[in-house]
């Protein structure tokens, strides 16, 4: 009961609310896609917190899941003729059960083995789904326009696709919020800590991490559906993006890794920036700021890693002890 | 069926060398600092044009151009370590995964904004070298060669020369090569710069036979990783045959099915071993 009285947790689901109504209020549809991306990413870099953050373990082909996800989705609204919502859990499902069978198999590796495991399973994905007939293969697939007649038009399509990310992201903001105050949660900080250790201390560490990767894994799932049913398209090379990936990373370090606000804050600033970055006609030198934003964001991302290594969030709470209260 | 066997198998093997130094390049920065370099990729991008550029402006033969790239390439890595990778040499993986990553983004991002993803190729050509009823471009076995020279090179240098030795300690022990006097913060950017060289030749002799853009890299990094992990993370003649076993699969597989299965297969078999034999098949360092 105590918990739901943390202001640590109302903190991070009021910055999410208020993120989520702004375009309801203004009615822009600009706003509305901008704040699309970032609540996606939010959804997307807290699901990896709890697996980044919490255990300690690196995926770096995290993305996988997203694209799984949204490959089962996307078949079963395209194919089958399913409704978005039924699609929607069925993705995040495929997504926390190809987690489980590989969590059980890839887990027991630790460090930089992991992360190669992580970006090689997203590449094997990749090049499989490349070869299969069935999910149209090289190209993918595309949605008869016709389908979004039963959600009532295209615009209103946009409106629900909205609504369902930013539930999704509230909804994970809250999961991360109670796996971090959990038992369960204790148990996978510790792992990060010190994996030996924490099984010394009664912390069955296969068995938790493979539940926390399964966590980490379905809410990418059901986002991967939302995301491409509004895009209308899926295709290997944009659902298995090793790129996208890495920004998530990003994100969640830039806030603070193994903290609730860290990738909130992270999601929101680097879409922001990102998005500013691309439509400023700044100049450097001789090349424009539009140009050379992935070069912009790279020399931030590394100022960031050498010197703030634990994140906006992490440097917060080290500063006062009253910050270290109120932000999780 | 057996000639054209074994013609894939020649061009597979020649390409593989080149795969081969390019994952040496990989495996010897984490031997020696157990540091995954993420920039790998756009290195060997910036390795093809430099020869490209040598070529194609300057009128360099591509394989003499090789050497001011291989030199380019060692004090970019010099570079890149002291700016972007000691301080977090003793970090956490993530630490030093991401802090090259973000080298990888700068140089992804200026590349692009300079040069453009348009396809550019090195045209240059020996003619082809018929063997029985074997034809490959007198280019690739060449570049075959090179690696090969290369390879040895690196081999005399790590065994017998001062520097090498040095090197060869702090892979061993970094606190008790700095005891025995090694300057082992200098020791480190001098192998990282090693391998980004290695990385850079790779690139130019990848560019001498194929087509490629600024982002062509990536797709040598994942190979680089497949191949190291196949040969033992951190073991620079696990790299060779690994080198040489992709290379193989690579020229063999499309014999008996498309072309697109290669990548699944590679991938899976990179995973397969990771989780049966982490240690690669020759065993990792130490």
């Amino acid at each position: 009961m105590k918990l739901w009285r943390n202001p640590g947790l109302w903190i991070a689901l009021a910055i999410v609310l208020i993120i989520a109504v702004i375009p309801v209020i203004t009615g822009s549809a600009s706003t509305r896609e901008t704040l699309f991306n970032v609540l996606l990413s939010i959804g997307l870099a807290s699901s990896l917190n709890i697996l980044l953050g919490y255990t300690g373990y690196v995926s770096f082909g995290h993305i996988v899941f997203f694209g799984l996800g949204g490959y089962a989705g996307f078949y079963l609204i395209d194919e089958a003729g399913w409704n978005l919502l039924p699609a929607a859990l069925v993705g995040g499902l495929t997504s926390g059960l190809l987690a489980l069978l590989l969590g059980m198999a890839i887990l027991r590796l630790r460090g930089a083995y992991f992360a190669l495991a992580t970006i090689g399973i997203n590449e094997a994905m990749k090049a499989l789904v490349i070869n299969l007939k069935f999910l149209g293969g090289p190209t993918g697939m595309e949605l008869n326009f016709q389908t979004y007649r039963q959600y009532g038009g295209a615009g209103q399509m946009l409106w629900i696709v909205y609504a369902g990310v930013a539930v999704i992201a509230l909804l994970v903001v809250m999961l991360s919020f109670f796996v971090k105050k959990s038992k369960f949660g204790l148990g996978l900080m510790a792992i990060r800590e010190d994996e030996d250790a924490a099984e010394v201390m009664g912390v069955t560490a296969p068995r938790a991490k493979t539940y926390a990767y399964v966590l980490s894994a379905i809410f990418p799932g059901i986002l991967g559906v939302l995301f491409f049913f509004k895009q209308g398209v899926i295709e290997p090379g944009s659902a298995f993006r090793l790129h996208m990936s890495i920004e998530l990373l990003v994100m969640v370090m830039l806030g603070g890794a193994g903290t609730v606000l860290g990738p909130i804050l992270g999601a929101g600033v680097y879409q922001i920036l990102r998005g500013s970055l691309l439509t400023s006609n700044l100049h450097l030198g001789g090349l424009r700021i539009r140009d050379v934003q992935l070069a912009v964001a790279g020399m931030l991302l590394l100022l960031i890693i050498l010197f703030i290594p634990t994140g906006a969030v992490g440097w917060l709470r080290s500063r006062s002890s009253f910050l270290r209260r109120v932000l999780e | 069926m057996i000639d054209t066997l074994l013609a894939s198998l020649t061009d597979g093997l020649l390409i593989g060398v080149v795969y081969g130094i390019a994952a040496m390049g990989l495996t010897l920065i984490f031997g020696v600092m157990n540091v995954i370099n993420l920039a790998h990729g756009p290195i060997i991008a910036l390795g093809m044009f430099g020869v490209y550029l040598l070529f194609t402006n300057l009128g360099f033969n591509p394989y003499v151009a090789l050497l001011p790239v291989g030199l380019f390439g060692l004090l970019l890595g010099v570079v890149i370590y002291f700016v972007a990778v000691n301080r977090v040499i003793d970090a956490p993986h993530l630490s030093s995964l991401l802090a090259t990553f973000s080298v990888s983004m700068i140089i992804v991002g200026l590349g692009t904004a300079i040069f453009t993803t348009t396809f550019r190729n090195v045209d240059y050509s020996l003619g082809t070298l018929s063997l029985g009823s074997i034809t490959v471009p007198l280019t690739r076995v060449v570049s075959a060669a090179v690696a090969l020279l290369v390879v040895a090179a690196l081999y005399l240098f790590l065994k017998h020369s001062r520097l090498g030795k040095y090197v060869r300690a702090v892979a061993n022990n970094r606190t008790s090569a700095g005891l025995m006097g090694i300057p082992s913060t200098r020791v480190l950017a001098f192998s990282f710069g090693l391998g980004t060289a290695l990385a850079t030749i790779a690139g130019g002799l990848i560019a001498i036979s194929l087509p490629f853009t600024i982002l062509s890299g990536g797709v040598y990094e994942l190979k680089s990783f497949v191949i190291v992990v196949l040969g033992g993370l951190g073991n620079p003649v696990g790299a060779l045959i690994g080198g040489l076993i992709l290379g193989v699969i690579e020229g063999v597989v499309p014999v008996f099915m498309k072309t697109t299965w290669v990548p699944v297969l590679e991938y899976v078999l990179f995973v397969l071993i990771l989780l049966v034999r982490p240690q690669g098949l020759l065993g990792a360092k130490k």
